[in-house]
């Protein structure tokens, strides 16, 4: 890194975009994933169980799993 | 889903969502503790232990980021690929489960891929963006995911949206194929390849292993951001399905968060 | 076979009494030639260039304008369900929508297109040819179409997704053709004109199997 040849410049640019939208996305992903937890154990603290919730299956919309 | 409770086997217990929450559980750490310790490898070989190359000079160290994202791209469409026939094939939850969450990564994995190739064209071709044959239909490959994308947002049932997601998906692979050899063929039409064509000579050893260490970077990455928001959007949903069942519970109808 | 035909009739008949929708593809055709020109400036050599180009592009824009009604009324009074449950197979109802579609909104463009040529200093001897072009490009068009349309149309707001949707499928279509336009380069020309047949077959081909199956998933 201390040979300060051509272009160091445009590889900077170009790993700092990378980077940042990388981080972008683990920022973005993980706080989705911590807000469905949430709201996943907020409900259960609620005591509200899905219909399917014993035999552990996903539960599919209103009219039934195809 | 019924079919796969009365004879459970091994890889459909696998697969099944609750069971994918438990076992899929112990994978996230140790897929993130990989990716971390592949980057550091990859971004210090990349950038400090690498030499430059005699022809590019230091852009060359563009290429650890630029290739393994572009390579991503199509990776990301290939799990798209293969959850979409298990979504019509074996109507597999799952499998829906999965496309949808590699559609963003994809989509974010092609938009990396783009930028850096044209900061890496403005010193080298002296230009950032050619309607090149390459280019172009990567360009139509992020328009495709965030095409996808729109659909995944925009349909509320969502067992009915991986289903036609899932045709649209296939029909994409088989016009990702026709784009890239039509544009190909287009672009030679238009333009003689002249810069294109050099894609570099065999490539030195020095320059071939950094690539290939942020390559297996990149893909633990894509793997642990796959987990991680499969489990998330298997949460959503049961979330909404929970959100529905104390509205049912309630007697009243208050129109319950669309799953998404 | 007698319901095939029966059924094109009924959507010509239904387009013809609804005939504002055939104008409005048309007016949006003819004004796309006449808004560029102005953007582009009075270079009439310049035009003779881009005509091709202009032609295909807003040809293109205005099918896809028109596309998403090709299912969309069906499907929202029910007749479309209750065809899935006629005798005619849904993929014969498909195909007899698409040439529906192709005579109500393609064909008009196809006879607006002299006019635009003629307005786009077309060279005359090239007028043949972009008709010609036209005829098999229109059809890949349509059916690029009618997949986005079949995959949209359970959306009560998808009418704005099915063109972006079909937009990127369309473009190896729009290259073979302005290809085969190419009067500078006779062999390729004649080879794109090639490719954009085999596009056109292959397109028209499976495109209501592929539709029909998604309108079925749509409906479960």
């Amino acid at each position: 890194m201390i040979e300060a040849g051509m272009h160091w410049d445009y590889v900077a640019t170009a790993y700092a975009m990378s980077l940042g939208l990388i981080l972008a996305v683990i920022v973005w992903v993980a706080f989705d994933a911590r807000r469905q937890r949430l709201k996943l154990a907020a409900l259960e603290a609620r005591g509200i169980r899905r219909r399917s919730a014993r035999a552990e299956t996903q539960a599919g919309p209103e009219t039934g799993t195809p | 889903m019924t079919s796969e409770t009365k004879s459970p086997g091994f890889f459909s217990r696998l697969a099944h969502p609750g069971q994918f929450l438990v076992w899929s559980r112990y994978l996230v750490w140790p897929l993130a503790g990989l990716t971390v310790i592949l980057f550091a490898i990859g971004l210090y070989l990349a950038l400090v232990a690498s030499p430059a190359d005699y022809q590019m000079g230091e852009t060359v160290r563009i290429m650890y980021m630029h290739v393994p994202n572009a390579w991503l791209s199509m990776m990301c469409y290939g799990v798209m690929a293969v959850a979409a026939f298990g979504t019509l094939v074996w109507r597999h939850p799952l499998a829906d489960v999965a496309a949808k969450s590699a559609a963003p990564l994809g989509a974010i994995f092609t938009a990396i891929a783009l930028l850096t190739g044209i900061v890496w064209g403005i010193p080298t071709w002296g230009t950032g963006w050619v309607w090149d044959g390459r280019l172009t239909s990567m360009l139509l490959h992020f328009l495709i995911y965030l095409g996808i994308i729109a659909m995944w947002f925009t349909f509320e049932d969502q067992h009915r949206a991986g289903r036609i997601i899932a045709v649209f998906t296939l029909i994409g692979v088989v016009n990702l194929v026709v784009i890239h050899y039509s544009v190909e063929w287009w672009s030679t039409l238009h333009q003689p390849a002249s810069v294109f064509t050099a894609e570099g000579p065999k490539m030195p050893l020095e320059l071939l292993t950094p690539l290939f260490v942020n390559l297996f970077a990149f893909s633990f990455l894509f793997a642990t951001l796959q987990v991680v928001s499969m489990r998330t959007e298997i949460m959503r949903r049961r979330v909404a399905a929970m959100q529905r069942q104390a509205a049912m519970n309630r007697g009243a109808a208050p129109s319950p968060e669309p799953a998404r | 076979m007698s319901g095939f035909v029966a059924l094109i009739r009924r959507d010509l008949t239904l387009a013809a009494r609804v005939g504002g929708d055939v104008l409005t593809v048309v007016l949006f055709f003819a004004l796309i030639g006449i808004v560029l020109p102005f953007a582009i400036g009075p270079d009439r050599p310049l035009l003779t260039r881009l005509a091709p180009a202009i032609i295909m592009t807003a040809i293109l824009l205005a099918l896809l304008l028109a596309i998403d009604r090709l299912f969309r009324a069906d499907h929202e009074d029910g007749t479309l369900a209750a065809m899935r449950f006629g005798h005619l197979p849904l993929e014969a109802v498909v195909f007899a929508k698409m040439i529906a579609q192709w005579l109500t909104t393609a064909l008009p463009l196809l006879l607006a297109t002299p006019l635009m040529g003629f307005m786009l200093n077309l060279p005359p001897a090239l007028l043949g040819r972009t008709l010609i072009v036209l005829l098999l490009g229109t059809p890949a068009l349509i059916s690029f179409g009618a997949i986005g349309a079949a995959v949209t149309v359970t959306l009560r707001r998808g009418g704005l997704l099915a063109p972006i949707l079909v937009l990127p499928l369309c473009l190896p279509t729009l290259i073979f053709a302005v290809g085969a336009l190419d009067d500078t380069a006779p062999g390729s020309a004649d080879a794109a004109f090639w490719f954009l047949a085999g596009i056109a077959l292959l397109a028209t081909a499976f495109t209501p199997f592929i539709a029909a199956y998604t309108l079925r998933l749509g409906s479960e």
